[in-house]
């Protein structure tokens, strides 16, 4: 038998800067709080800790690491039990979350749950980028700030909006050489974005440094550009740069420009992880600005589930400084919720939080906007483009789905098997919906928006989230056990088992 | 006004009313799908793809042997293949009590006609090295088959368009009554007229049967299928247990597919399946009991389809007026292997012909004076 969960007041999930704000928050006022995270240590991506041999201690820490060291020192003094190398597998009605940890399943079922999964990076698939030398924007930032690892002697740096230019300066501070950025976002779509990124005069600093930082390093930065091909026989060589129209194809009466690289990261933006939130069953719904599935909250952060509220990227993507102002408001709404905070107290401490977090919304919904990338760039998807890698099915046999009739996205994957490899989809799953959507036209398109993708009888709604969550060892999950264990649990046998015992009617279900 | 008009709608799209549509369609009828979603897309592409003989019990056994020859032979009624793969099945007992069983059932349905013998552990363990040193007794069926369910909607929609029946997907029925001597179906944004009417809607044939003023008793059951990461060969039969609970595979792929009907429970929408804990895990110790070296494997994917059963666990299919004008078909066990042999069968009945149907009537299911609404007199 499967030993019994554990109770907790609070578990919270992830340990980037909301995750870990909700915990110490809550933890404070006398909450039992655990905190579980797969990475070794907390941060989350952008807070990202370094592994200690790999980086040289004469390289100053960065503004992000002396945050990161920081928020890990304020989590290490706090009351919260941490569990960190632990990968989430399951989440169930309950909720129940099952995470394994050093060999073994650990189940927990808390009086509240925080989920602060974070997010994952947006590809849009071109020719060329399965080549080696070919990397996601985010894990060639998560090679350098844990690894202090470039992707190579001479990187192209490609994709949608301003991560592109934190990720080109971060490569430059290492010792890097960025041969171009490229950004499909254009000058008017960044200057749209001004007012809004003026709500936090600090962090449009810091992106004003970033640029001129660039300049004075000579490094080519295009814009309202793309990479419409990465070439390289048996690794990346080099890109193909495309311009593009208003509505972001790339312009055919424009040369293209080749640029000579070794490595390329490749990122449109971010998505929020609703993995766990779908699999709670909390409602969801499709954000139109962001192209992206998010779970629905009220003005605490609560989902329409009791007693689960999720903060930070994971619910929709604002970035580094809403993650920790929305963990903290998540944190006392728990307190609140649990008897462990004072109605009045709670409003006191809740009001700051929210101006705050008005103000660096406005400037993470800009950042947003802008790491979103236009419809029309799917046209850099050519037929014989891999669009799934894990099983290797091309643009062309969607597109022979779709002309075949699959009805809706899942039965797209059950034909194709696109989505199904060990990635579970999230690599090729937003490029899927785009090329299901632009097929049904800009109609379908909007009636999808109104229904929300995420509702069941919609033909747009995301593929189903499935446990586990990240693949996970067998032996694990199982953990030692004998015959009769495996016969105590078995589920109760169709009542045909006892009805027809005499002509031997049992079936196996599938 | 109708947006269609048909001699036959056949209201659900999964392998029983899309058969059974083909065959209708193909028997110069006029012929009409109606389905909430897309074909199927419910319990017939979410299940394991299991063709085993040896699965359906003994009264079903000549029923399933026909229904696994439709499978073999897709190509010639179909046009297209299905994934069949005949790699022989085991069906596994464990204790000495399990093999006392196994002997009673898998011979009645050896009697049956099942091409069934009995393996010693020395013998299973000879044609399945990979199998636990605790196996007792195994049965072995060498056309144990199975197919690849995921695919089985794109083979269907294709045929079904080339035998020219109307397809409407997407279209969930919400009202049947009666129209100038017909039926009259509302279903999403079309009304559609029917001097006949079928209702193959696996599950939602309860909610269906109310429409026309019947209480069918419609079960139902959230089975789990789980699926490991490619694996080099680990085992070559498919393989079963006595109990039912475990049905194993290794595809060509390398991934290997468990299933046994290990049960989900409902996710938050109509639709929407979860899976259970303990059910989970259960599911994995007893395919790594069976199969040892799966317990290095990694897990990678689970997913859920619901399946239809009436209160004795058998097929129902037939009229359920006196007019012959409204019909019923449900498998009740192992829908997947016997699905387009019982699709077939009815379209022969409602056709004019007389397949033996007699273990199958659905005036088992209506109460006493309990009659379908009389429509069309």
């Amino acid at each position: 038998m499967a030993a019994e969960p554990s109770r907790p007041d609070l578990l919270v999930l992830g340990a980037g800067p909301a995750g870990c704000h909700a915990a110490m928050t809550a933890a404070e006022t006398g909450l039992e709080t655990v905190l579980v995270d797969e990475q070794p240590e907390a941060g989350g991506q952008v807070y990202r800790a370094p592994v200690p041999t790999r980086i040289k201690a004469d390289k100053a820490p960065d503004a992000d690491q002396t945050a990161g060291d920081g928020l890990r020192e304020a989590l290490a003094a706090s009351p919260v039990l941490s569990l960190f190398g632990a990968t989430i597998w399951f989440a169930g009605p309950g909720p129940e979350i099952a995470v394994i940890a050093e060999g073994g399943s650990r189940r927990f079922r808390p009086k509240a749950l925080v989920v602060a999964a974070g997010a994952f990076e947006r590809n849009l698939p071109v020719p060329g980028w399965t080549l080696p030398g070919v990397i996601g924007l985010a894990a060639s930032t998560i090679l350098l700030k844990s690894q202090g690892v470039l992707p190579g002697r001479r990187t192209v740096i490609a994709g949608s909006g301003p991560l592109l230019y934190a990720a080109a300066v971060k490569l430059l501070e290492r010792g890097g050489t960025v041969a171009a950025v490229i950004d499909s976002r254009t000058w008017r779509d960044w200057a749209g974005a001004m007012p809004a990124m003026a709500a936090r005069p600090d962090l449009l600093r810091r992106g004003v440094g970033w640029m001129g930082r660039l300049r004075a390093a000579g490094v080519p930065v295009f814009r309202g550009a793309a990479v419409s091909e990465i070439a390289g026989s048996e690794a990346a060589e080099g890109v193909t740069v495309t311009r593009l129209d208003s509505a972001g194809r790339p312009r055919r009466d424009r040369h293209p420009q080749k640029i000579t690289a070794d490595s390329v990261a490749l990122g449109h933006g971010l998505i929020p992880n609703t993995e766990i939130t779908r699999l709670l069953g909390a409602a969801h719904h499709y954000d139109a600005e962001t192209r992206s599935t998010v779970v629905t909250r009220d003005e605490t952060l609560a989902t329409t589930l009791a007693h689960v509220h999720a903060v930070g990227d994971g619910a929709v993507i604002r970035g580094a400084a809403v993650a920790e102002a929305e963990g903290r408001l998540a944190g006392l709404a728990v307190a609140r919720d649990l008897g462990a905070l004072g109605r009045d107290a709670f409003v006191e401490r809740a009001q700051g939080l929210r101006a705050e977090l008005r103000r660096s919304r406005r400037f993470g919904r800009a950042m947003a906007r802008l790491m979103t990338p236009p419809d029309g760039l799917l046209e850099t998807c050519r037929a014989d483009t891999i669009v799934c890698r894990c099983e290797d099915v091309r643009r062309a046999e969607i597109d022979k789905a779709l002309d075949d009739g699959a009805h809706d996205l899942n039965q797209l994957k059950s034909w194709t098997r696109c989505g199904m490899g060990p990635c579970q989809g999230r690599m090729c799953g937003d490029a899927v919906w785009r090329l299901m959507a632009q097929r049904d036209g800009p109609e379908a398109g909007r009636a999808g928006v109104e229904v929300g993708r995420t509702d069941a009888d919609s033909r747009l709604a995301p593929w189903s989230a499935q446990v586990p969550i990240r693949p996970v060892p067998w032996d694990a999950v199982t953990g030692p056990f004998t015959y009769a264990d495996i016969m105590a649990d078995l589920p109760e046998p169709a009542p045909w088992d006892a009805s027809v015992k005499a002509s031997g009617a049992e079936a196996a279900d599938a | 006004m109708p947006d269609s008009a048909a001699d036959v709608a056949v209201i659900g799209g999964g392998i029983l009313g899309c058969t059974t549509a083909l065959h209708l369609a193909r028997g110069g009828l006029r012929t009409v799908v109606v389905e909430a979603a897309g074909l199927c897309m419910g319990a017939s592409s979410r299940n394991a793809g299991t063709l085993a003989i040896q699965y359906p019990r003994a009264e079903l056994t000549p029923y399933a042997m026909k229904a696994w020859e439709m499978w073999r032979d897709a190509g010639s009624w179909l046009g297209r293949g299905v994934g069949y793969r005949e790699i022989g099945g085991l069906v596994l007992a464990f204790t000495d009590a399990e093999a006392e069983r196994l002997r009673q059932v898998a011979g009645a349905r050896r009697d049956a006609g099942a091409p069934i013998e009995f393996l010693g552990a020395n013998a299973a363990r000879e044609l399945e090295p990979g199998l636990t040193a605790d196996v007792k007794l195994a049965s072995y069926c060498a056309i144990d088959a199975y197919a690849d369910s995921t695919i089985i909607g794109r083979v269907l929609r294709q045929a079904l368009m080339e035998a020219g029946v109307d397809l409407r997907e997407s279209h969930p029925v919400t009202r049947i009554d009666s129209h100038a001597g017909a039926y009259r179906v509302a279903a999403g944004t079309a009304n559609i007229l029917a001097k006949r009417l079928v209702l193959a809607g696996g599950t939602a044939n309860g909610a269906l049967g109310r429409l026309v003023g019947l209480d069918l008793p419609v079960g139902r059951r959230i089975n789990q299928m789980i699926v490991t990461e490619r694996l080099p060969p680990v085992v070559t039969r498919m393989l079963g247990v006595v109990s039912g609970r475990l049905s194993l595979k290794q595809k060509p792929n390398g991934t290997v597919l468990i299933g046994g009907g290990w049960t989900g429970v409902d996710g938050p929408t109509p639709g929407s399946f979860r899976a259970d804990h303990r059910n989970f895990t259960g599911n994995l110790r007893l395919a790594g009991f069976a199969i040892p070296a799966l317990r290095q494997a990694r897990v990678v994917r689970s997913w859920f389809g619901v399946r239809d059963h009436y209160p004795d666990y058998m097929p129902t299919i037939g009229p359920l007026d006196a007019n012959e004008s409204l019909f019923i078909i449900a498998s009740g066990v192992s829908g997947y292997t016997l699905g387009p042999y019982l699709g077939r069968l009815l379209a022969e009945r409602i056709t004019g012909g007389d397949p033996d149907l007699a273990g199958f009537r659905p005036s088992r299911w209506l109460g006493q004076g309990q009659t379908a609404r009389d429509y069309l007199t």
